[in-house]
């Protein structure tokens, strides 16, 4: 009976989604302030009934309700609570409800976080946001139930789950990222409405912005912990696969990311409306279409014997007709979008759309290299794998120019460019010249090889960092002393210098770990010792480990570096006895400011030998703390205070 | 230019982003409905890749690519978390009972449970590999399990069939292919 509520709520809040769509619009339409009224309601109330179905869901999982379909495939009774719970979304029905929830959440709260704005035009927002509703919802209900029964023939327990699948890592990573892709949705629902009324000012900018940003901070925080994780994890030390799944990812997020700085353009200037209105559309179409390919199997993966091509096909639709209406909307629609105001080469105006343009090539060459497999293979061309190298290769062209145009912008006027360039010029040659120095004796420090690839990466992460704090300086010693300029500087200022300091710290663990990583599978016995990057490896000795619910077996390596005791590190091995004999790689991690090291104990050979995997990891931790930063940073803009309404959320919430 | 042929011009530009996905979603309709089985990897006609893996049976023992050679074989790589594999199992025990070789490539998995399954439902690989990362999967290019490559004497892989092998597609095609290996 209850599953039946979850299937019950979920048809009603469908319902719902529909008069979400429909009646705002009508009213908004002819001015009935009633029908107009109506969206809040409807968008809480949709909300509401998403939420009772997802909980009905998960308390089926808790209970090991095996009569449910999907909870006999993705569960089984002896599997910890934890899991059982984020199995809720390890398949796709779950993870399909998951995603229309979090849809169901961002539009409730937008009616209710969203008092600065005209109801009319909230109406019209929320209409947008209640026909993607919609789609999704239908989705589930049509080719997706997770409620459907295996009745008559119910099994007595769950299938086993993908071992693969079986990871703390599941339980956090999809939320964060649906929190990221589907707030997109609300960016591209205040374009879309803005477009249908024919009013794209600035209002719409700022009204839009501080949404877009928490998306955007979701989803760079959910990107930097799923990249983690991976590290952490998967015993590979790698950070980074470029795999279809990542991939759909990152798109969005690229697009987004021009999306903040290209809003950020029309809020204050008036400018780039049509480029900001596209963007709009587009991070949120990446979404879908990461949906679509993760989803559909149309990009074949480990997953591809279960799609059924009638879901697909039903994305692909739903995909067509919200794409393909948005884009065809703004081709109409677009002529109405006025752009006020000019500028000259040198100013800000110049470089925020230089970066966005080459934001939008590293989307397109992401988009190619995920797509471009499948399109081979259809234009007959055979098939072709678009390798790490790939993307490697072309990533790197990529970010010169940008990191240069990244550093100068902040340096320059809105508007129009100074009279006299050169004392602009005299800095940034200084800083150019200081950034080299800096990239030449970085490598000098931690490594034997000076490798040019890297100099030029650690060379653009220094240029990003001084041209922003000389940036800081300028701005804080513009009308007052050092010390009170810098505490008058504005959240917003400080969100843009973390941003550019957190990308130059991820270029600065790039580029170290992609240039100076060594890694070396070995074969050691109890005794036996390895030297590599100025550190002595010891293994001094093996034991069995036992835990209260696991047993196994602990390596111990003593670490020394030039004669001098580093750290003891513990890499484990372990059966857990409750999850079926599934081992796990404990991998031994000593972390530090400059380097990681990394050890993973692999099988037991024949002659007490052990298989061993030892990593040297340089500054690595800056990739993941990079994004941290940038998260904060993005935290901070929202918190700024000229977005009045969230400042009164912030208010009501303490 | 006259306002009107400068508005024409302006729409054409708004529609570009519209075309591009248009021709993108062609793609993706197409790609829906492609028939999965007749995948190619691009390693047919090449040779196997290099590669050192654990035998799944005694770990202790390390084989190259020196094993994928020498007379016609199957290379299958299958996984214990893969339903289609468990359904393929009991037609590969009968296909090397009539003399087909098989080597098996146990992917992505853990060697317990490989090994309960090889135990409990019979063992028809001559040699068993054992691919815990992936990592001969990845140069093979194996999209997931089962998938099957014929390898010819010379160890070059000549054909690669995604999904299971059942008698139906044995019979129809890939009886011909693996003779042809001869």
């Amino acid at each position: 009976m209850i599953p039946e509520i979850g299937h019950f709520s979920l048809i009603v809040a469908t319902a719902l989604s529909f008069l979400l769509a429909i009646y705002p619009l009508i009213g908004a339409k002819i001015n009935h302030p009633g029908m107009i009224n109506s969206a809040k309601p409807l968008a809480i109330m949709q909300f509401l009934l998403m939420s009772l179905s997802f909980a009905v869901l998960a308390y089926s999982f808790a209970t090991d309700d095996f009569s449910v379909g999907y909870v006999a495939t993705n569960s089984n009774s002896l599997l910890p609570i934890q899991y059982k719970i984020s199995a809720v979304w390890g398949g796709h029905e779950g993870s399909l409800l998951l995603w229309s929830l979090t849809l169901a959440i961002w539009t409730a709260a937008v009616a209710v976080f969203s008092r600065g704005i005209p109801k009319v035009a909230l109406a019209r927002v929320l209409s947008v946001m209640g026909m993607i509703a919609i789609g999704f919802n239908l989705f589930i209900l049509l080719t997706s139930n997770p409620f459907d029964r295996t009745l008559p023939y119910l099994p007595l327990d769950g299938n086993d789950l993908n071992p693969l699948l079986q990871d703390v890592g599941l339980i956090f990573h999809p939320p964060m990222l649906y929190m990221g892709y589907v707030g997109f949705s609300v960016a591209f629902s205040f374009a879309i409405a803005a477009l249908m009324a024919g009013r794209l000012d600035s209002a719409w900018a700022r009204w839009s912005r501080p949404w877009t940003l928490v998306a955007w901070v979701f989803l760079t925080a959910g990107i930097a912990l799923g990249s983690w994780w991976a590290y952490y994890e998967l015993g590979w030390g790698g950070w980074w696969f470029w795999d279809p799944v990542e991939n759909s990812s990152f798109m969005p997020w690229l697009a987004g990311t021009a999306l903040i700085h290209s809003l950020a353009v029309s809020e204050k200037r008036g400018v780039f409306k049509s480029w900001t209105v596209l963007l709009s559309i587009a991070a949120f179409s990446l979404s879908l279409l990461g949906t679509f390919l993760v989803r559909s199997g149309v990009l074949v993966s480990v997953h591809a014997f279960a799609s059924d091509p009638a879901r697909g096909l039903f994305i692909l639709a739903f995909l067509i007709a919200v794409v393909g209406g948005s884009l065809l909307l703004f081709a109409v629609k677009g002529s109405e979008i006025k752009s006020r105001g000019k500028y000259g080469l040198f100013s800000r105006e110049t470089f925020l759309l230089v970066n966005n343009v080459l934001l939008i090539a590293a989307l397109l060459v992401v988009l190619i290299g995920t797509l471009l497999p499948l399109v081979h293979k259809e234009l007959g061309m055979g098939s072709i794998s678009i390798g790490v190298p790939f993307f490697n290769n072309i990533f790197f062209y990529m970010i010169i120019p940008f990191a240069i145009a990244l550093g100068v912008a902040p340096l320059l006027r809105w508007k129009k460019q100074e009279a006299d360039l050169r004392p602009l010029f005299k800095q940034l040659a200084v800083i150019a010249v200081a950034s080299i120095v800096l990239a030449v004796a970085l490598p000098a420090i931690f490594a034997d090889k000076i490798k040019i690839v890297a100099v030029i990466g650690f060379a653009l992460a220094f240029w990003v960092i001084i041209t922003s704090a000389l940036e800081v300086y300028i701005r804080a010693t513009h009308r007052h002393s050092f010390a009170s300029g810098v505490i008058k500087l504005g959240r917003s200022h400080w969100a843009m210098v973390l941003g550019h300091v957190g990308l130059a710290m991820m270029l600065i663990g790039i580029s170290a770990t992609q240039n100076y990583k060594i890694e070396k599978d070995l074969r050691m016995l109890p005794g036996d010792e390895v030297v590599f990057a100025d550190y002595l490896f010891e293994f001094e000795r093996i034991a069995e480990s036992n835990g209260a619910n696991y047993e196994g077996y602990e390596a111990v390596f003593k670490v020394s570096k030039n004669g001098k005791f580093e750290t003891v590190l513990r890499a484990e091995k372990r059966n857990y006895l409750a999850q079926r004999g599934m081992p796990m790689t404990e991998a031994a991690i000593d972390w530090g400011i400059t380097r990681d090291l990394y050890i993973a104990l692999g099988e037991q050979l024949k002659d007490d030998s052990w298989a061993i995997r030892i990593y040297y990891e340089p500054f690595i931790r800056f990739i993941w703390w990079g994004g941290l930063v940038m998260a904060i940073g993005g935290l901070l803009a929202v918190s700024d205070r000229r977005y009045r309404f969230v400042n009164k959320r912030v208010a009501k919430a303490q | 230019m006259t306002n009107d042929v400068k508005k024409k011009k302006q729409l054409m530009t708004r529609l570009i982003p519209l075309i591009v996905f248009l021709c993108v979603s062609i793609f993706l309709y197409i790609g829906l409905f492609r028939d999965a089985t007749v995948l190619e990897s691009t390693f047919i006609g090449r040779p196997v890749p290099e590669f050192a893996l654990n035998d799944l049976v005694e770990p202790e023992l390390q084989h190259d690519k020196s094993v994928l050679s020498g007379k016609p074989m199957l290379l299958n790589v299958w996984a214990t978390w893969c339903p289609t594999c468990y359904s393929e199992h009991k037609y590969l025990n009968e296909l090397a009972e009539d003399g087909v070789y098989i080597v098996g490539m146990n992917y992505k998995d853990e060697r317990k449970k490989a090994l309960k399954w090889l135990d409990e439902l019979d063992n028809p690989y001559k040699i068993s590999l054992y691919d815990p990362d992936g990592m001969l999967g990845l140069d093979l290019g194996v999209y997931g399990a089962p998938e099957t490559f014929f390898i010819d004497s010379k160890g070059i892989i000549q054909y690669k069939h995604v999904g299971d092998i059942n008698p139906r597609n044995w019979n129809g095609e890939l009886k011909a292919v693996y003779e042809q290996l001869k």
